[in-house]
């Protein structure tokens, strides 16, 4: 009956060893001893501190944009072709849903012209399907396919540019992914555990960071009348009123009249950092790729005299007069202190954002909270600990060491099984190693209770050892299996605490079924086995 | 040791005071949620902001709640937590467009109706990045020579001073920092040239859209009841379907019981505390579970035994585990209550409610549930017998549980 104690004993000794090595590593002082616990036991944002954002990529500024490039586009096309229309616009999505209800309408196209015009568009515009309004209206709608792969294309830029932008912050170990379950989702969850300063990150995460270089066509007007009613009340083809920042101290507003296209844009730069003027104010300097310089020389040369427009996120930065031929390089100014330019400089090098972006949801725990929610925690559980093994020792005696040695293993191996699938310990993941814990007390009581009960018929003592682990086994499997049960409806239906408590909870009741039922039973009987002839058990 | 010894109380007997008891608190939870318009959900649940604000004084709640309200449309509520100089400051947001507004707004009219009107910067609220990129010039001019990468190391230090308790975030004095290792009368200086130290510091924020909260609310509800679902279907599939509906119920009763404490006490429904009844759930579920089981090994032990007094045997022969348990049990919570903090009372105020109910909802709402089917099975069958000829082995017959083992 017990010959197979050894390998039982060096199978508990082996998971004991290895939870240990998943917890503390092999460490040479105590230095890295504490390290490598920290590295190992994840804790959750709400007890470390940090940021938890959740940014709704606003995709239908992505249909516009593509809008507005087919509109471009065929505004170019159709007078190349010698088609004439009356007007050619694009309706305005409000919201995320709307997106893909993007419209470009043509209308006033001449009878005679259709047959060409319906030609222009299928073959430069295959992912838009032509539809007739009436004899000389069309639309033109986007295909469901191609706006699910812009959907895509739009959230995956959005996440690659904001990893970007963190990583550029220095921060440790953040995390950027996509919310939900779909690719096409437009929700993402940015955690950065120990930021100290979110209303700075969360600001940078925002920017657009859309920098375009544009000539100017005319202006500054004070206002959006005053620039139309020079022109007759309406835009010039190709062009656009793009209103410029306020500088400190200036009141009253500018507006410039630009080119529609952009000579460069922010895609095309190679560098940006912060630097100071020739005043000691702070601005952004850039440096354009070499594509990009050589088509800006060659504009800059033949435009000498003109203005040329810095437009950031479609507001105009500074609008100089292009004083002799600019190779690669230029700046932003406008900073209001070193931060802000090195700030612009950073989302510069991280790329725009090709669609704005809003915030769901901040969750925000400071160091200082964090801090002290762990020391009170921690107070508490050892509190509660002592506790429950005081009274197990006082009650069970002998057999209470038995189920405070199986307790204390049962935490070893729940600490070591999450350190293993690098699970984050969060406030609602503690309440699930709370139930687990109490099912790990209640199953040596139900144990201890039952072998009691067992000695009190007068079964031998082996017997009485072997019929109460039997019998409270069944018990100790349905309580455990129901509790797995639900949990795995939580773990699939819950949000992220939700599921964090679930997958505490599963772990420490494996760990339970292990410690409480298979170790407790070997002490139990590597007892036995050494006394034989033992009159009364100490339980 | 041993405090029960083959106990043979009559608990059946004797539920109708408990269960009287019951249904009274349910019906006054059931009359709060009525006249409050449900639970009171957490901001994570409703959509809103809320922040954690430590003062350096005592806070004067009103001119708080006067100076936002005068700054922020809708309602404001301003809650103290006891013992501590800390507010839970919270107003309720109606559109997503309204989060990072109002996270400023609120920041900004504290600072202007708290602080010092002044230029410099303010210390309590500062990250070690800028913290850093301040203290540069100033130092290199007081003639205090430090590499850039030391400058950060002594700022990380400071603030992680500042940062742990007692200060807790909040410095009132420069002082303060004279333990911190590097920080030496000449930088003193510069910090007391440089830096205003803030009457409060934001200990925690948080920002829900009501569309994630609405998401949230619908997930957890989802969520639970799955999981209620799920474990009534397993315990059916063990034993018999009547004690899984018999030990969902009692579950039931156990969280219904302590959302409407948590209404009575006006105390708020967040995400944690669903983290909590989730909890007691596992925890009144196993409860029950243990008691039915012990009625199915009697079942097939005492054939003789009435249906009633054979769970009132099985609750007695279970009655010091069931006590020692939820003792030992109890004991963990109550002092996760008492020691726990501020941001685990309503997590532990529900464990603490939760194993009292989910123990008692065994006794007095589970078993019962199952003799009252009982006794509704002998009656049809008795009154079957009646009208038609049944043999009478059948009716006789409790309902057992399935050969299991």
């Amino acid at each position: 009956m017990y010959k197979n104690l050894k390998y039982k004993a060096a199978f508990i000794a082996l998971v004991t060893v290895a939870c240990f090595y998943l917890v503390i590593g092999l460490p040479k002082s105590k230095e890295e001893l504490v390290a490598n616990f920290r590295k190992n036991i994840r804790l959750g944002l709400d007890l470390r501190g940090g940021s938890h954002l959740v940014l709704q990529v606003q995709v239908q500024d992505a249909f516009k944009a593509e809008a507005d490039l087919v509109i471009e586009n065929l505004k170019e096309r159709m007078t190349g072709a010698g088609i004439s229309f009356s007007s050619l616009d694009r309706n305005d999505p409000k919201s995320l849903e709307e997106a893909d209800r993007i419209q470009v309408s043509v209308k006033g196209v001449p009878l005679d012209k259709t047959g060409p015009f319906r030609t222009l568009i299928n073959d430069n515009f295959p992912t838009w399907v032509l539809t007739a309004e009436n004899q000389t209206d069309y639309r033109l709608n986007i295909r469901p396919s191609e706006a699910l792969a812009l959907r895509r294309e739009t959230v995956v830029r959005s996440i690659n540019t904001i990893e970007k932008r963190i990583n550029a912050l220095g921060l440790t170990e953040p995390t950027v992914q996509q919310r939900g379950r779909t690719d096409a989702e437009s929700e993402i969850i940015v955690q950065m555990p120990g930021v100290d300063d979110p209303a700075r990150v969360k600001q940078i995460l925002q920017t657009t960071a859309l920098l375009e270089l544009t000539e100017v066509k005319d202006g500054p007007f004070p206002s959006r009348e005053s620039a139309l009613s020079k022109h007759g009340g309406v835009l010039p083809l190709n062009t656009r009123l793009v209103k410029a920042t306020n500088r400190a101290g200036e009141s009253g507003e500018a507006w410039y009249l630009l080119a529609r296209t952009p000579v460069v844009t922010g895609r095309d730069l190679r560098n940006a950092r912060p630097s100071r003027d020739e005043f000691g104010k702070w601005e952004t300097d850039f440096t354009l790729s070499q594509d990009a310089a050589r088509r800006f020389g060659r504009f800059t040369e033949s435009n000498i005299g003109n203005r040329l427009a810095i437009v950031l996120d479609n507001q105009v930065r500074s609008a100089p007069t292009i004083q002799s031929r600019i190779e690669d390089s230029g700046r932003i100014t406008g900073a209001s202190d070193e931060q802000d330019a090195a700030d612009l400089a950073l989302v510069l090098r991280a790329g725009s954002l090709p669609a704005s972006i809003v915030y769901l949801q901040e969750t925000t725990v400071g160091p200082s909270l964090g801090a002290d929610s762990i020391r009170q925690g921690l107070i508490a559980g050892i509190a509660g600990l002592i506790a429950v093994v005081a009274a197990m020792l006082v009650y069970y005696r002998s057999a209470g060491v038995n189920a405070t040695l199986a307790l204390i293993l049962n935490a070893v191996v729940l600490v070591g099984v999450l350190s293993y699938f690098e699970a984050v310990l969060t406030l609602p993941g503690i309440a699930g190693v709370i139930l687990g814990i109490g099912m790990a007390v209640d199953s040596n009581v139900l144990i201890f209770e039952r072998i009691r009960e067992e000695l009190a018929t007068g079964k031998a003592i082996p017997a009485a050892v072997d019929a109460g682990f039997n019998r409270a086994f069944l018990t100790i499997l349905d309580t455990h299996v129901t509790t797995v049960v639900s949990s795995a409806f939580l773990f699939i239906f819950g949000s992220g605490p939700v599921k964090g408590f679930a997958v505490t909870l599963v772990i420490g009741l494996i760990a339970n079924v292990f410690t409480a039922v298979f170790v407790s039973r070997c002490m139990f009987d590597f007892h036995l086995a050494r006394n034989p002839q033992m009159r009364s058990l100490s339980i | 040791m041993q405090i029960l010894k083959n106990t043979n109380f009559d608990f059946l007997g004797k539920k109708k005071p408990f269960i009287t008891v019951s249904l009274l608190l349910l019906l006054a939870g059931g009359i709060s949620l009525a006249l409050k318009g449900g639970p009171r959900y957490g901001i994570d649940f409703r959509g809103g902001a809320l922040m954690n604000v430590k003062f350096s004084q005592p806070p004067k709640e009103d001119a708080i709640r006067q100076a936002l309200g005068e700054k922020i449309p809708g309602e404001v509520t301003v809650q103290p937590i006891v013992g501590t100089n800390e507010v839970m400051v919270g107003t309720e947001l109606q559109s997503e467009t309204q989060l990072e507004q109002a996270r400023r707004l609120m920041i900004e009219t504290l600072a202007a109706t708290f602080n010092p009107s002044g230029n410099k910067p303010d210390f309590n609220t500062l990250g070690q990045e800028r913290l850093a990129e301040l203290l540069a010039e100033p130092l290199q001019k007081a003639g205090v020579a430090l590499s850039t990468d030391q400058i950060r190391g002594l700022a990380g230090a400071m603030l992680q001073h500042r940062d742990t308790p007692p200060r807790s975030g909040l410095l009132t004095s420069f002082d303060e920092l004279k333990s911190v290792a590097g920080v030496t009368p000449a930088v003193l200086g510069v910090l007391r040239q440089e830096f205003s130290l803030g009457a409060f510091a934001i200990r925690s924020v948080e920002i829900v859209g009501p569309k994630i909260g609405r998401e949230l609310r619908e997930q957890a509800l989802m969520a639970t009841l799955f999981a209620l679902g799920g474990m009534l279907v397993y315990i059916a599939l063990r034993f018999e379907w009547i004690y899984g509906v018999a030990a969902v119920a009692a579950v039931f009763h156990d969280v219904l019981v302590t959302v409407g404490l948590f209404s009575i006490f006006d105390k708020e429904i967040s995400l944690t505390v669903i983290a909590a009844l989730l909890t007691l759930v596992g925890y009144s579920m196993n409860d029950t579970i243990v008691i039915f089981d012990r009625i199915r090994e009697n079942l097939k032990l005492m054939r003789k035994e009435s249906f009633p007094r054979l769970v009132n045997i099985s609750i007695n022969q279970t009655l010091s585990r069931t006590i020692l348990t939820s003792g030992l049990t109890f004991l963990t919570v109550l002092s996760l209550w008492l020691f726990g903090g501020q941001v685990l009372n309503g997590f532990s105020f529900a464990l603490v409610v939760g194993i009292i109910v989910g123990t008692y909802s065994t006794v007095f709402i589970a078993s019962p549930i199952l003799i009252f089917w009982q006794n509704y099975l002998e009656g049809r069958k008795h009154r079957r017998l009646r009208g038609e000829s049944v043999r009478p082995r059948e009716a006789a017959k409790p309902p057992a549980a399935k050969a299991a083992r």
